[in-house]
């Protein structure tokens, strides 16, 4: 089933409140950003206010109303990581892929975030790229871990 | 003290992939004496009896919590377990979630016996999706073997917000909505997911469930201390040597689990409990361990000699700011207000009056903040202001110096 035609689904069944988060991080992944248009379709197959599906796409750190790339980083920011010099990760990665957390390459291939806790602190310095773990990092890692993610 | 080895018994020692590695360990053996020996009463009254204390942060008795929803009358009711795992510095329902999934799965069955709940929930942060493919296996598999009798357990996914490890905002985020939130009362025991009674507990609570009924409430009322029973699960980072997840029976000196067991040296602060908790200076490294004193849901993060402590506390207090779900007033504009005077304080334009400010905030902050979170907000702020006030002096007083 293609996912317009399983979201219609869902709305139908009544489900669409149960269901929006699932299906927003789906669309998200999907369509790289859940843009104004995406909301609106959404909110009509599922049968819910736009106005209350925007208000969650916007509340959560993992969905997005902002254009993404095709592999998300996000390294961790909070204390633990700072403690074992996340700031050279992140400057690492700024150089490497040539931008600044919060933008999104020319060629489409990263964003770029920072993100609080990721719960990987007993490795840290640590990151996510897409669902992926990666912690005790160096910067001499950086470019094989970026060079997985084409 | 020695560690402690209840809630991560199996950690380690069973294939996390294999239901018949657990079933070897005796694994299940707890839900079958529930439900075959014991009325659901009786189940509740031996988790009263153990003394058992939520593990997610608050502390709440368990027994009482179960009982409060076996009590409500409905005929639907659920159990969730509450595996968002947000706070700063905390990984051990990682580590357990990893290591003994069906440990979790068991005492979630027996919790849904105990209080008549047909379904549960299990709530994963975002941030573990890679648990997710292993935690559903491990429902199947003692699902096929027909060892839940019925009691159904679901994942749902968070999509990142530290404060959906509230429980009445994770609910919020479990119906699909925001996580805001909630007005209390009513509890999740009388109105919790979709309006039913609900009992949500912490993953390692969760995790003493099944040895306390298979061992009884005599056995786990003889670990820990007089209001704290049984064994902690510990996070550990920072400035330590090893950091790491660590168990220890309650009241154990934080001396042991930092020097001995994670190898600090040199400790400034450690920092208890994450964002929303205590400030501990080095010359405190001899309190215990257990809910009369010092405990949070197990995070502990370690400062050394080399650390600013007006930096760190600045930086927990970005984070508050950030994750303030926005709903009520004190916390969500006092969150950003103790930033704006953190950046005079960091920038050397300080006075007096703004530290006086700072306190009288964080008063209004405690006493009319809707969840724990706004409650909690200022509490490094006002510990590092009674134990390192110096480094507070130090920013005021360059800056006056260089006035000059
Ligand atoms: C801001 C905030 C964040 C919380 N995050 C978590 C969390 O990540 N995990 C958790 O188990 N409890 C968390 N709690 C505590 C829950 O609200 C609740 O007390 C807990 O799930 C109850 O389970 P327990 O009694 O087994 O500890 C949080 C509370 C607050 C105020
Ligand atoms: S602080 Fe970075 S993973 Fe916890």
């Amino acid at each position: 089933m293609n996912m317009t035609a399983k979201i219609r689904e869902i709305g139908k069944q009544g489900r669409g409140r149960e269901e929006l988060l699932a299906v927003l991080r789906e669309a998200r992944e999907s369509y790289g950003c859940l843009t104004p248009e995406v909301i609106v379709e959404l909110a009509a197959g599922l049968d819910l206010p736009v106005g209350e599906v925007y208000g969650v796409a916007t509340f959560y750190s993992f969905l997005s109303t902002r254009p993404k790339g095709r592999n998300n980083i996000r390294i961790c920011k909070s204390i633990p990581c700072f403690l074992k010099d996340s700031q050279i990760i992140i400057d690492t990665v700024a150089e490497a892929i040539d931008i600044q957390p919060g933008e999104t390459t020319a060629d489409n291939r990263f964003s770029f975030e920072l993100t609080n806790c990721i719960g990987a602190c007993d490795k840290a310095p640590a990151m996510m790229v897409n669902h992926r773990v990666y912690g005790g990092l160096t910067p001499a890692e950086i470019a094989r871990i970026l060079a997985e993610h084409k | 003290m020695p560690e402690a080895n209840i809630v991560l018994k199996n950690c380690g020692v069973i294939d996390p992939a294999r239901l018949d590695s657990y079933l070897a360990e005796g694994g299940f053996e707890a839900l079958e004496k529930a439900s075959g020996a014991m009325t659901p009463a009786e189940v509740v009254a031996e988790v009263k009896a153990s003394g058992l204390r939520g593990r997610g942060g608050a502390g709440f008795p368990v027994g009482l919590k179960w009982g409060f929803t076996r009590q409500a009358p409905a005929e639907i009711k659920y159990v969730i377990c509450n595996a968002d795992e947000g706070e700063v510095g905390t990984f051990k329902d990682r580590y357990i979630l990893e290591g003994d999934p069906f440990g979790l799965i068991e005492a979630m069955a027996i919790a849904g016996y105990a209080v008549g709940a047909g379904r549960g929930f299990i709530y994963l942060r975002a941030e573990y999706h890679f648990l997710k493919d292993k935690l559903a296996g491990a429902i199947t598999q003692a699902k096929e073997k027909g060892l839940l009798g019925g009691f159904e357990i679901e994942i749902y996914e968070g999509a990142g917000a530290y404060v959906c490890g509230e429980e009445m905002a994770l609910m919020e985020s479990l119906e699909g909505k925001r996580g805001e939130v909630r007005y209390k009362p009513p509890f999740p025991p009388s109105r919790g997911l979709w309006g039913q009674p609900t009992v949500i507990n912490n993953v390692e609570t969760l995790m003493s469930i099944p040895r306390i009924i298979k061992n009884g409430a005599g056995w786990f009322t003889a670990i820990g201390t007089e209001k704290s029973k049984g064994s902690k699960v510990f996070s550990v980072s920072g400035d330590v040597g090893k950091p790491g997840v660590y168990e220890l029976e309650m009241g154990s000196p934080l001396r042991e689990l930092v020097e001995d067991l994670a190898q600090a040296q040199d400790t400034k602060a450690v920092q208890m409990g994450g964002a929303t908790g205590r400030l501990l200076p080095g010359a405190m490294l001899d309190t215990s361990l257990d809910f009369e004193n010092v405990l949070g849901a197990g995070s502990v993060i370690v400062y050394n000699s080399s650390r600013d402590m007006v930096d760190i506390v600045h930086r927990n207090l970005e984070f508050l700011a950030e994750e303030s779900c926005g709903k009520c007033a004190p916390c969500r504009e006092g969150t950003q207000l103790m930033v704006v005077v953190f950046k005079r304080i960091l920038a050397g334009k300080a006075k007096e009056r703004d530290i006086e400010f700072l306190k009288e905030l964080a008063t209004t902050m405690s006493l009319t903040s809707l969840c724990g979170l706004g409650q909690a907000a200022p509490s490094t702020l006002l510990d590092s202001l009674s134990h390192f006030e110096d480094a507070y002096r130090a920013r005021m007083k360059d800056i006056a110096g260089a006035v000059t």
